[in-house]
């Protein structure tokens, strides 16, 4: 009794810790701008919600009986609440906010919900009492309700989210019953809570009776993941036809992602090197693309002329780059890339460069591709573009990886003694790896340039380099779909909101390391090379537990 | 194919042409900026005490990237925002005394306040990095905690920008360290001399003291230091501890010298410091020393020195260029630096 | 026929000469063994052989050239494998993703093939898969060949490394302690399985061995080294009478046990 209630403290003040945090970034603020579910529900208050919840499912897990279970919650949840309300107290008798700029009045508003400010101070602490509750008694819930009731919420919170995408596929009247301006409205939101759940509590009933049964290969490939994979191949082939000009700009970021987190995934998922300097080759095939084919510059090439250029020239780059650090252990590695990369940056926007590269301002004017008469011109274009260019790098990491090469690279990553005393060259394994990795670096790089027709080096950051690997990590280290879902969550949903660009970074470092701490192989992470056994039966199959187990 | 009872393949000989290459543009340049005598004796001691002043707070913040990476074998990538976390908080403090006239009628307990709380913040931020992301992970795999680390390092970089703002602080001026003393720039001495005065205490620390023999033990093999009794957990957090206060001061004196702070202020000296800290040989405390000192003085000198000489327009904008490549040059051709990795002889 | 032959190797590490002028010739299709105390320099022979440590003087003559200046994965190519004292196999791969690893060096498909799945990448996939199970089951490990190397047991996992040195293809065999930390019972099968790769396979082996009862039952001919000179060589029954083995033993640790 006495160790747990030690852990609902502990608890309660690491979830005050982390409610403080939020508020005071100004987190709060800026996602209360978002309304998700009729005009109360904000995403700002969702984020505290949230944490309610899973500080009371916490407290309540470690207890052995139900209702110390509760109690347990009661006093994590209080505490949480209470650091919020001494936050206001602070705000509200103290010029706090000549330090934290987001300490503001606006802020206490928000957590006294507007009242006086004795009973504004109790707001926070009952809330937080309440919800800490609820989230208690999710965790005495079956497994099975659980699961279904947390992924009907879940559901729910993404249709809001995704209101840009999914109002411009319905009818507008229909659309307007569900949606609001920026979220669900109360019946859209009730209608989705309702049949979600129906749906999802079949689904997961269905799949623990197929999971008695013994598994055949036949259930792999069953006519209905073949329906859902053409609708899928509809849905990516037609979505520029039917959504916003807006989305199509998010999914060509998403795209342009994609191939960048293919070819980083080649050089940090197979072959194991950690390389933070990524952007670099990015930089030198938009610059590449820019200086062949904009009307300032001495060339004058096409976009179809440039576009081989762009990526050979970025391949050596990955060759010059990579001769002398393969060499090196992994750590050093990291930081020798990140020095390359940022030499790169420094160098373009030198004056020392700039007649050729234009220093801070760029170039502009750059070439559009041109098939017959037909000029890609706006983002919708250019979609089918970074479709193709997606298809091509997928197609080449997919089969890389399942040759002779991708052993190579993956016995490397595993140990690098042993597979040079197997034959296996260290220095071209390695750089291969680099190489085609740059390439496409390169041609990502190229179409970015020709899509927003302008290169300046503030494109170009160290940001790039980590949202690229923050991608790959996310999604699964050395996993293929994991770069896609890694995109899509990492680059495609903070497009979709807005509010979030400031704290973007902020989150990434936090998942970042959250990802490392509970699940570090990824949210889809590789299963072991299938297709050499797919011949032989074959028994329960264990997933890879980390990647790169390096010796100490 | 055999040199010097080395063996030598192909790659090697490429990386040895582009040293060599480089090698002779510096030396070219060098050469023609001394002929045509562009800058006087009395510029280039200037450089060189500039030089060295940087320095000394590279050093500082290297001695913390050392010692973690003694305890630990880990680059704490997050070691350039702990310098941040305090130089920022004590602006605030910095700032609420100039305001109350305290700064300039008692400036040296001022600074030592601001300093102390500068020590605190930061040598706090680095306790809490330990606890929260790097103590589960210690028996990781390398890359787990590499990444662990740059993710804490822009969770941190991004928390102070959310709690101070986004905007460059100007640090309030001091009055008693304007001016020159013997035509040296007063600060530059003041955080010459406070920077060697905190190395020396630190290494007196490390050599002389009980937690000083453990933090050395842990760096030779924790297990075994585990064995011997000492309690490795509580060691580690105060290695941590102290890095971090070096850290706090040394954003401090840097804040003497370039008198402005925000978020982003620690990625470059951090990249910096821990040049310095590869190029004594990381793990090694006297190197830190050494490698912040030269690397602060490589730099000051170095644009003025061989880019100039070279005709490049602007060398100074390219000042962290000359950083950057010294740091993969050394980890390229002498990753032991140049003292050697005194404390990581085993466990390779 | 001598197999390999070294000439007055010699290796030092700072002041520690790790190895003395040793001179070891192997003859072919025999169990050759190296002996000798903890730290007499075996393991740092083997480095030598296999490219991973350069010695400072002498040679190196396998298959009747030098190989001097060859990279490790060049060594390997050229016919010597090896297995490690302590085990390291590819730990997240299957057991035949790691005989296949050992293929490396002789598998012909290229860039080309790999990208487009030419016949030629099919018929070599066939192949290794073919010579992989035919590997697994040599060394007694038929049937598990989708096991992720890591789940084998501590024999198998032996075994596993010696199935992947066999996919080398070697003429010289080197086994670092294959026995070590195994009890009576996987002791004989390892003994067992080494006398087949020298009589079923014709191979070349070199053993380094503290186990007594492996090294007189198997070898044909018994280097013992000390402070990284050969002090003795042999038959294991004359290796047995010297008595300056006995010393470098220190009388004790030439019994059986």
């Amino acid at each position: 009794m006495k160790t747990e209630l030690r852990t609902a403290l502990r608890i309660g003040l690491l979830g005050g810790l982390v409610a403080s945090h939020i508020c005071l970034v100004g987190m709060l603020e800026t996602f209360a701008k978002r309304n998700l579910i009729g005009d109360y529900l904000s995403m700002g208050y969702l984020l505290l919600l949230t944490l309610f919840l899973f500080v009371g499912y916490k407290a309540t897990q470690v207890a052995q009986k139900a209702a110390t279970g509760l109690l347990c919650a009661i006093i994590a949840g209080g505490i949480t609440g209470a650091s919020l309300s001494d936050l206001v107290f602070l705000t509200q008798n103290f010029q706090l906010r000549e330090i934290f700029a987001h300490a503001s009045p606006a802020l206490v508003k928000l957590l006294t919900l507007g009242q006086s400010k004795s009973l504004g101070l109790l707001i926070p602490i009952v809330s937080g009492i309440s919800w800490s509750l609820f989230g208690g008694f999710f965790a005495l819930l079956p497994k099975l309700w659980r699961r279904v009731l947390l992924n009907t919420l879940l559901l729910t919170l993404l249709l809001g989210l995704l209101r840009d995408i999914l109002n411009s596929l319905l009818p507008g009247d229909f659309g307007k019953t569900l949606f609001t301006s920026s979220g669900l409205t109360y019946i859209g939101a009730g209608s989705s809570l309702f049949c979600g759940g129906i749906l999802i509590w079949a689904f997961l009933t269905y799949r623990e009776q197929q999971k008695l049964k013994p598994e055949t290969s036949e259930s792999r490939n069953s006519p209905l993941q073949k329906l859902l994979f053409s609708l899928l191949i509809l849905f990516l082939l037609t979505f520029p036809l039917w959504s916003k000009s807006f989305l199509s700009n998010v999914a060509d970021s998403v795209g342009l992602y994609i191939i960048m987190g293919l070819g980083l995934n080649l050089v940090v998922g197979f072959a194991g090197m950690l390389d933070l300097g990524f952007v670099a080759f990015y930089a030198i095939g938009a610059y590449t693309m820019a200086v062949l084919t904009s009307p300032s510059g001495i060339f004058h090439f096409s976009f179809w002329q440039a576009l081989p250029f762009s990526m050979l020239i970025a391949m050596s780059g990955g060759i010059i780059l990579g001769l002398p650090i393969l060499r090196m252990r992994g750590d050093y590695l990291a930081i020798a890339t990140l020095g390359f990369g940022e030499i790169i940056r420094i160098l373009v926007i030198s004056d020392f460069l700039k007649p050729y590269l234009g220093g801070a301002q760029g170039i502009t004017n750059i070439g559009k591709p041109e098939i017959a008469q037909f000029t890609f011109k706006n983002p919708e274009h250019f979609y089918y573009l970074i479709l193709i260019g997606c298809l091509i790098a997928w197609f080449i990491a997919s089969r890389l990886k399942k040759s002779r090469l991708g052993r190579a690279w993956m016995a490397i990553r595993e140990d690098e003694d042993v597979a040079q005393a197997m034959g296996i060259n260290r220095v071209t394994t390695k750089l291969t790896a680099f190489a085609i990795g740059a390439l496409f670096g390169g041609l990502s790089g190229a179409i970015f340039a020709s899509m927003v027709d302008s290169v300046v080096p503030k494109s170009f950051d160290l940001l790039i380099s980590i949202n690229v690997l923050a991608l790959i990590i996310v999604g699964g280290i050395g996993s293929l779909p994991g770069v896609l879902v890694g995109a899509v969550v990492l680059v495609g949903l903070p497009e979709l909101l807005r509010e979030f660009q400031e704290y973007r970074l902020l989150v990434y470092g936090a998942v970042l390391v959250t990802m490392m701490l509970y699940r570090p192989e990824g949210l889809w992470p590789e299963v072991t090379l299938q297709h050499i056994l797919h011949k032989t039966a074959q028994p329960e199959f264990p997933v890879r537990p980390l990647p790169t187990p390096e010796k100490k | 194919m055999y040199l010097f009872g080395r063996r030598i393949d192909a790659s090697q000989i490429i990386v040895w042409i582009i040293g060599g290459v480089l090698f002779l543009l510096v030396l070219i340049g060098s050469i023609s900026t001394l002929l045509t005598e562009r800058y006087t004796v009395k510029q280039w001691l200037d450089f060189i005490i500039f030089g060295a002043a940087q320095g000394g707070i590279y050093a500082l913040i290297a001695l913390g990237y050392t010692m973690v990476y003694g305890v630990l074998r880990l680059i704490n990538f997050a070691h350039g925002e702990v310098f941040m976390s305090g130089a920022f908080s004590a602006y605030f403090l910095a700032a609420a005394l100039d305001k109350a006239m305290l700064l300039n009628r008692y400036p040296i307990p001022c600074l030592l306040v601001i300093a102390f709380l500068s020590a605190a913040v930061s040598a706090t931020v680095a306790v809490c990095l330990e606890r929260i992301a790097y103590r589960p992970l210690r028996r990781a795999p390398r890359l787990v905690n590499l990444i662990t680390a740059i993710g804490a390092s822009f969770f941190l970089q991004y928390t102070f920008r959310g709690l101070y703002g986004s905007g460059v602080e100007v640090y309030p001026d001091i009055a008693i360290l304007k001016g020159d003393f013997w035509g040296i720039r007063k600060t530059l001495l003041v955080v010459c001399g406070s920077a060697l005065a905190m190395l020396g205490i630190l290494y007196a620390f490390i050599q002389g003291t009980k937690t000083g023999r453990a933090i050395r033990a842990i760096s030779e093999d924790l297990e075994t230091a585990a064995l011997m009794g000492v309690d490795v957990d509580q060691t580690i957090a105060i290695t941590f501890a102290v890095g971090g206060s070096t850290a706090g001061i040394a954003g401090v004196l840097y804040a003497l010298i370039f008198s402005q702070v925000n978020f982003f202020m620690g990625f470059v000296p951090g990249m910096k410091a821990f040049t310095a800290a590869v190029m004594g040989g990381i793990g090694n405390v006297p190197g830190a020393a050494l490698g912040g000192f030269l690397l602060g003085i490589f730099e000051a000198v170095g644009p003025s020195l061989f880019l100039d000489g070279l005709g490049i327009p602007a060398a100074n904008q390219l000042k962290d260029v000359i950083a950057f490549t010294l740091l993969v040059l050394i980890l390229i051709f002498r990753p032991t630096g140049l003292l050697g990795e005194r404390l990581a002889v085993k466990r390779t | 026929m001598a197999l390999l032959t070294a000439n007055g190797l010699t290796k030092r590490f700072g002041g520690l000469l790790a190895l003395k002028d040793l001179e070891l010739t192997i003859q072919e299709k025999t169990i050759h063994s190296v002996i000798g105390p903890n730290g007499a320099g075996k393991t740092t022979f083997f480095n030598c052989l296999t490219g991973f440590s350069i010695p400072d003087q002498g040679e190196i003559i396998f298959l009747g050239q030098s190989i001097h200046g060859m990279r490790p994965d060049q060594i390997a190519r050229w016919g010597i494998a090896r297995t490690y004292q302590n085990i390291r196999l590819f730990a997240n791969m299957t057991t035949s993703e790691n005989v296949i690893l050992g293929m490396h060096g002789h598998l012909q498909t290229n860039l080309f093939d790999a990208l487009f799945q030419t016949p030629r990448y099919w018929q070599e996939e066939y192949e290794t898969q073919k010579e992989a199970q035919r590997l697994l089951a040599f060394v007694g490990l038929e049937g598990k060949e989708a096991i992720i190397a890591a789940n084998l047991s501590y024999g198998d996992q032996r075994r596993l490394e010696i199935a992947r040195a066999l996919a080398l293809r070697p003429k010289l065999l080197l086994l670092d302690e294959p026995a070590a930390g195994m009890n009576p019972r996987e002791t004989n099968e390892m003994l067992t399985l080494t006398q087949r790769l020298r009589d079923e396979l014709g191979l070349t082996i070199l053993l380094i061995e503290h186990h007594m009862k492996v090294v007189m039952t198997l070898s044909d001919m018994i280097t013992v080294i000390d402070f990284g000179q050969k002090i003795a060589e042999g038959q294991p029954s004359a290796i047995q009478a010297n008595p300056q083995v006995i010393a470098a033993y220190l009388g004790g640790g030439a019994s059986t046990a």
